[in-house]
Parts: C-alpha cells; structure tokens; sequence
C-alpha cells in the first residue's frame, strides 16, 4: 500500500492500481472504519483506494498513515450485498452504431452483452448522482472518445474502457453514449441524494423487450 | 473560495466563521439597510463605500437603517465577502450553507443574488460587538503575491523529468476557462507516462494533468473523484491566494515540505484567533 500527501490535510491510501472487486470491497470497508476516528473528517472510497481529509490539530500525515496500515491489515468485516437496482435502457444512443463498427457488434449483440452483468458500483463521485460502474464484459472495451461531446443529456448511459455509467446531469463527457434511461440517479432533496452507493449492483435490461 | 476571508469577516462581526456571508465575484453589489447591523468586508479590495464615502475594508462597519453600502470599483483581487452580524440567511443542503448551483440547492434557493432581493439576518446577535473592530495587514493574506506553496503530489513522479522541474520552475496563467471548480493553467505542456489511474477522491488545491499537459488546479466547488494523475497540491494556507486570481493573472507554484506546509496552516489560524480574541 502506498500513502502520501495529498496537501496539508488529506492523503491518499492507495490499496492497488487493480480494478477489482475484493480491492474495491476493501477499500470502502476501509473508508467505513477510518470515517469512525475522531481524527478523521471524512474518508472517501476510491476504486482501490482512500483518500482521508483528516483534522490536523489532532492527527499528522505520520500517525494517520500508521493507523491505516494497521486498519487494512485487519480482516475486513464480511460486506453485506449491495442493494440491487435494475434499470431499464432505451438503446439508442448516438454513438451506439459507432462501437458496432468498430468492435464488429451488431446492434442487438450489444444490448445483450450490457445488459447481462450485475455490475457493481465502484464509487460514486464526478458529478452529484455519477457511479462508476463495472467490470464492463471485455467484448466492449473501447477507449475515451478522442474528442469529449461539451454536453451530454441527463440518462444517457454509456461505456469507457472496463465501466459503465449513467450521466445523472447535463454534462460534458468523453464516453460513448449508447442507451438512455428515464430513472433518476440525483435525488437532490433525498439523503443520500444519490440513488446509487458505494458496493450497489446494478442490472440493466432493454426497456423495449 | 477565500476561507480565510470568509472566516475572518465573520468574527469581525462577532459570528461564528462558519455562518453564511456573500462572496461577490468581480464586482459587488448595493445594498441598503432595512434594520441596522453590523458589517465586514474583506478580501477582494473592490473599493467599497458607505453612502457614497469610502469605508474601511477588513474592519466591521455599522450600517443605520437606510444607509447604502456600494462598492466603486475592483482594485485588486477577484472575490470580496460581507458578512453581517448573526449571518445571513441561508437554505442548508447537504450540511452546507453554501450555494450549489449545478444542484440548484443551498444559499439564496440554489441561485445567485439578483436585484431587488430581500436578505435576512440568520440568528440572534450574541455578542454586541462594537464598530471598528479592524484586522491589521499584517495579519491578513498577501494577496499580492502569486507564489502558491504545494507538497508534492501522489503522482509526481508520472511526470518525465523535465516536466518535474517545469512544474515548479515555470510561470502559469490562468485561462478564461475558469472557475469555482477549477484553474486551467497555461503555460508549458508537461508529459505524463504510464498507464491511466483508476479514479480516486480529489481534494482542493490538487494539481491535476490531462492528457493535454496543461496542469489543471481545482478549487472549492471540484468534482469528488477523477482519474487524472496530481502531481501537486497547493496547501491550505496558499489557497485564499489561489481564491483571489483571475483569468490571465501569473502564478508560480513553489515547493514546500509538509512541516513548512503545517507551519503556514498554524500562522493562518493564528491570525483568526487573534481577530477573535481582539477587543474594540
């Protein structure tokens, strides 16, 4: 594991440079435990790491990073399954021909390649309601479009390298939109105001069929 | 974005630093006192005035019912903040007063001021605390210089060598493409190696490199998680600095070590339990 600074009052616990499950459920159980210290402000689960914003009157880089280490050496308590959310997609998206051509998938062959995982919600963050979602089946891996689209609509879903995702807002992003979906992800006046957290599953099924 | 600002106008007023104030971005408004109250101003120097004459920044003010406090123009430095004694008003979302405007949540029902808006005054006021209560220079942030300290990033070392040394020797410029989330910096590109991190949760202050080498610097409204490597962060005590640049403004990052970085921190504290503890 690798700790270090990030300013004056945070640092980055970073666990592996993996995508993956066990790393991921580490992590978050990590960021549960650190999120218990008084010392600690707050603790944010990454894919395979944490970053902790910690009270510097009452904790350095030195003693905090002692205490994660000895943390993450215990065994972590047995993760409950995350709750399931399936949510239905219109595949039409703009760029769902493009990755057709390009992975030498027909139309359908894609729908049912994404919508037959349960994905996992590696974290959520990016804009409010975004999670990232994964592992994507290796059969549609693509990279970042070149050039990201300045405005992407609210629900569009779309894939990038091993991950899934759902814009929550009108943003800009880099993905390709495949699909759409009508449910909403940002529930500003709910708390959390995320539909999905940290360690949910997701299951996608054609809103068509 | 400027904490030390916020915090400090606050208790010049006798609030608590964490009560609502007004950040005024570039230019300020006139407002008009319906009761009388106590004021503050501070950070951006944006020339500010009490019925027409001027009035002293960084010191609290009292305004009688009816007077106007204005502001004739920016001299120097992007945000000036008021607070008023007993805060302003607020929605609260997320545990937060502040105004959210991508969540439409938070502040003045999630959007900025407009004309012919009514503030209202939060809380009782605890303390009667008396005008010209002042913070002196010395203990405000030199906003003149641009030098912002930053520790070394995570990822420092994902950059080739001579971008290493650029990094901390080069001048940015801040671009017109900036915000409350963040500073694109331009200057020289730098060259980042190895393969894509996956994302992590992010910070104020961090440094990050896309793949277009131009160094990016998120401020206070940053997204939570990205996966661009940091190479830096500046510190807390440099980011009231970083709060008060605009677009086309020179800055320089300088290295320093956690210790200085923890030192700086201190000092800054220090000077708001100084203004605190300071009798009129």
């Amino acid at each position: 594991m690798r700790i270090q600074p990030l300013g004056d009052t945070a640092l980055l616990a970073e666990l592996s440079t993996r995508l993956d499950t066990a790393i991921n459920t580490r992590a978050i159980a990590l960021a549960t435990a650190l999120k218990k210290r008084r010392d600690v402000r707050q603790a944010i689960a990454g894919y395979a790491s944490v970053t902790v914003h910690f009270d510097p009157e009452q904790a350095t880089h030195d003693s905090l990073g002692a205490a994660i280490k000895r943390l993450a050496a215990k065994r972590p308590p047995m993760a409950e399954p995350g709750r399931l959310h399936r949510i239905p997609v219109t595949y039409d998206g703009p760029d769902i021909a493009e990755v057709g051509e390009r992975l030498q998938l027909s139309r359908e062959k894609i729908i049912e390649i994404h919508s037959r995982p349960i994905y996992r919600v590696f974290l959520v963050g990016f804009v409010p309601g975004w999670a990232y979602l994964g592992p994507l089946p290796d059969e549609l891996v693509l990279p970042r479009r070149e050039i990201p689209r300045t405005q992407v609509p609210a629900g569009s879903v779309a894939i990038a390298a091993r991950q899934s995702g759902i814009y929550p807002l009108p943003t800009p992003g880099g993905w390709h939109l495949i699909g759409r979906t009508s449910v909403k992800l940002f529930l500003p006046d709910s708390d959390p105001p995320c539909l999905f957290r940290a360690g949910d599953r997701v299951k996608f099924f054609s809103a068509q069929s | 974005m400027d904490r030390f600002a916020h915090s400090a106008a606050n208790l010049l007023v006798g609030n608590d630093p964490g009560l609502a104030t007004l950040e005024c971005t570039l230019t300020g408004p006139t407002l008009i006192a319906e009761h009388a109250c106590l004021v503050a101003i501070t950070g951006a120097d944006f020339d500010p005035r009490v019925n027409g004459a001027p009035a002293p920044a960084w010191t609290s003010l009292f305004l009688a019912p009816g007077d106007r406090l204005s502001f004739a123009g920016r001299r120097e430095g992007a945000r000036t903040c008021i607070a008023v004694a007993g805060g302003f008003e607020a929605d609260r979302w997320l545990g937060s007063l502040s105004t959210n405007l991508m969540a439409a949540r938070g502040g003045m029902h999630g959007r900025p001021l407009r004309a012919g808006d009514s503030l209202a005054v939060a809380g009782d006021v605890r303390k009667t605390l008396g005008a010209g209560r002042r913070v002196p220079e010395q203990l405000r942030p030199a906003y003149s210089d641009h030098t912002l300290h930053a520790i070394a990033g995570p990822h420092l070392k994902r950059l080739d060598p001579d971008s290493r040394a650029l990094l901390f020797q080069a001048s940015y410029k801040l671009s017109s493409n900036s915000d409350r989330i963040g500073y694109r910096l331009e200057g020289p590109r730098l060259a980042v190696t190895g393969e894509e991190l996956l994302s992590f949760g992010l910070v104020a202050g961090a440094v990050q490199v896309p793949h277009s080498g131009q160094p990016i610097l998120l401020m206070a409204d940053h997204q939570t998680a990205g996966g661009y490597p940091v190479v830096a962060t500046v510190v807390s005590a440099s980011l009231p600095i970083a709060a008060q640049l605009l677009p086309g403004d020179e800055l320089r990052l300088e290295v320093i070590t956690v210790e200085s970085a923890q030192k700086m921190r201190r000092a800054r504290a220090a000077s708001l339990e100084t203004i605190r503890s300071a009798e009129t």
